[in-house]
């Protein structure tokens, strides 16, 4: 318990957050780390994962190849990363892209399958073109569940990001890493507090936007909007 | 018209789904594929407007083989209408039917303008315009995805069981109404279902269908009753069951019409001209 209030004394004193190695530079490297992977992440994932949607094909290869990365252990990477990369930000943010990247696959490949194969059949017998059937059709009716992909990705990246102060990248992990060099264990406990904020932050961040991009008229549908006029209202979205 | 001639069509799975298929579908009629499941009537459906491509032979639209069109021009210039609707959840009801207008580059108000007119044409109030299909009963989901299928004022309407999911009420309604829709706009509609009284009533060609896309019978619905071909024909039809052989029985309420088991089918009235109303 003395520890947790020494942590936040930690936390709440004004001369730890200054400086070079303070929590607000430490702070800015993590969430900036973080974005930065999920973004390189989502660049190559959801192309990829609306492709294997869009077609339904290399769905196992990309299970299967999800599955193998899953299992890789991140610090390991990291470091096997770092000795040929050398010290510093690029190897922590190459294996996080590689954690990431599984997540925001699923996200967008399910996002798409999860749609009414007859609404995307009609939308093709009405004359869409592939491409207009992506760009009208899966997308807007995926991006709830590509949301969800994209939430579950940066919590495991802000999480695991700690690991970037291993291997002299900055970021909160810094606390973590310095306070179990010194053994002191209130800077750890602040350390992973504030990384546990930050995740949770970004939490509620996509929480909201996994329910912002659910389209109007899906919303409509659903048994807990029907309000106007419940006997004209179906409960099952068509 | 639309010919098929020697269609056959192969699914990579092996399944025959139609075999040496040869027809004439005549402008401007009502022609139905009524089979079983199996029989390939939505798959010859599916091959007018390219959604299926046949494995062998030709499929011709007013003498243009249509494997020498663009699919995606080709189905903007045919209605399409499928069970369960089939429209987008997450477009307005105005959107859903201006769809394929607004595809082939109308302005999108004027788009609107015309989806209005088109709800009136099929019965809907206007208030439904800016609702989500979700938000409308099954009927009325039908109604619009008919109405989209006549948006792009095509020749010919493609009808996939359009009322295989509503209630038969609703059901009988629909048939009505597109009746009327056909008396007044003069399509060339193509419409498959596996219920024979559905086939009968709306139908000025009837295709009786067996497994494997072949031909049981093709004829007008009173030709086919008058003479089924065979014992496949006469049973799907349920003649064989003497659910069509009607006879006049007196009661003490008066004369009714019983089929060959002794069930009441109706009574007898002097003849009115069809189209009077």
């Amino acid at each position: 318990m003395n520890f947790l209030i020494e942590a936040f004394q930690f936390i709440f004193d004004p001369a730890n957050w200054g400086g070079s190695g303070g929590i607000g530079v430490r702070l800015v490297e993590h969430l900036w780390v973080s974005l930065l992977v999920v973004v390189i992440a989502a660049a190559i994932a959801i192309p990829v994962g609306f492709l294997i949607g869009h077609t339904g094909t290399g769905k196992s290869i990309a299970v299967i190849g999800s599955g193998g990365v899953r299992a890789l252990p991140t610090l390991g990477l990291v470091t096997v990363i770092a000795l040929s990369v050398g010290i510093g930000l690029t190897a922590p943010i190459i294996a996080l892209v590689v954690l990431a990247i599984p997540s925001i696959l699923a996200g967008a490949y399910s996002g798409f399958e999860a749609i009414d194969r007859r609404t995307i059949d009609a939308a093709r017998a009405v004359g869409r073109t592939e491409w207009q059937i992506v760009t009208a059709v899966e997308l807007p009716l995926g991006l709830p569940l590509l949301m969800g992909g994209l939430r579950s990705a940066s919590l495991q990246v802000i999480s695991t990001a700690t690991l970037a102060a291993y291997v002299g990248g900055g970021g909160l992990g810094g606390f973590l890493f310095t306070g179990l060099r010194t053994n002191d264990y209130p800077q750890m406990l602040a350390g992973s507090i504030l990384v546990i904020a930050l995740a949770l932050l970004s939490e509620g961040f996509f929480a909201i936007l996994e329910r912002v991009t659910v389209p109007a008229g899906v919303r409509a549908g659903l048994p807990t909007s029907v309000r106007a006029r419940p006997s004209r209202s179906r409960a099952t979205a068509a | 018209m639309i010919e098929f001639r020697s269609v056959t069509k192969k699914f990579p799975d092996g399944t025959v789904a139609v075999r040496d298929f040869d027809l004439v579908i005549p402008s401007r009629k009502t022609t139905v594929f009524v089979g079983s499941s199996g029989s390939g009537k939505t798959t010859l459906l599916r091959m007018i407007n390219r959604m299926v491509d046949p494995t062998s032979g030709s499929i011709s639209i007013d003498g243009e083989d249509t494997s020498t069109l663009e699919p995606v021009a080709l189905r903007r210039r045919i209605g399409y209408v499928m069970q369960n609707s089939g429209l987008l959840p997450h477009f307005k009801v105005i959107e859903n039917v201006a769809t394929v207008p607004i595809l082939n580059g109308v302005p999108r108000r004027r788009a609107h303008q015309e989806a209005l007119t088109l709800l009136d044409t099929v019965g809907l109030d206007r208030s439904l315009a800016d609702r989500y299909p979700s938000q409308l009963s099954g009927g009325q989901q039908q109604r619009v995805g008919v109405a989209r299928g006549l948006a792009a004022d095509p020749n010919i309407l493609l009808m996939d069981e359009p009322f295989g999911a509503v209630d038969p009420i609703v059901r009988a309604e629909l048939q009505v109404e597109l009746i009327r829709l056909q008396r007044d706009l003069d399509k060339t509609v193509v419409f498959v279902t596996h219920d024979i009284d559905e086939a009968f009533l709306l139908g000025d060609q009837v295709v009786i269908l067996e497994t494997g896309g072949l031909i049981a019978q093709v004829g007008s619905p009173s030709e086919i009753m008058a003479a089924p071909t065979n014992e496949f024909v006469a049973n799907f039809i349920g003649a064989e069951r003497g659910k069509r052989a009607l006879s006049i029985r007196s009661t003490g309420s008066g004369d009714i019409l019983v089929d060959s088991s002794g069930r009441a089918a109706g009574i007898l009235v002097a003849p009115t001209a069809p189209d009077a109303e």
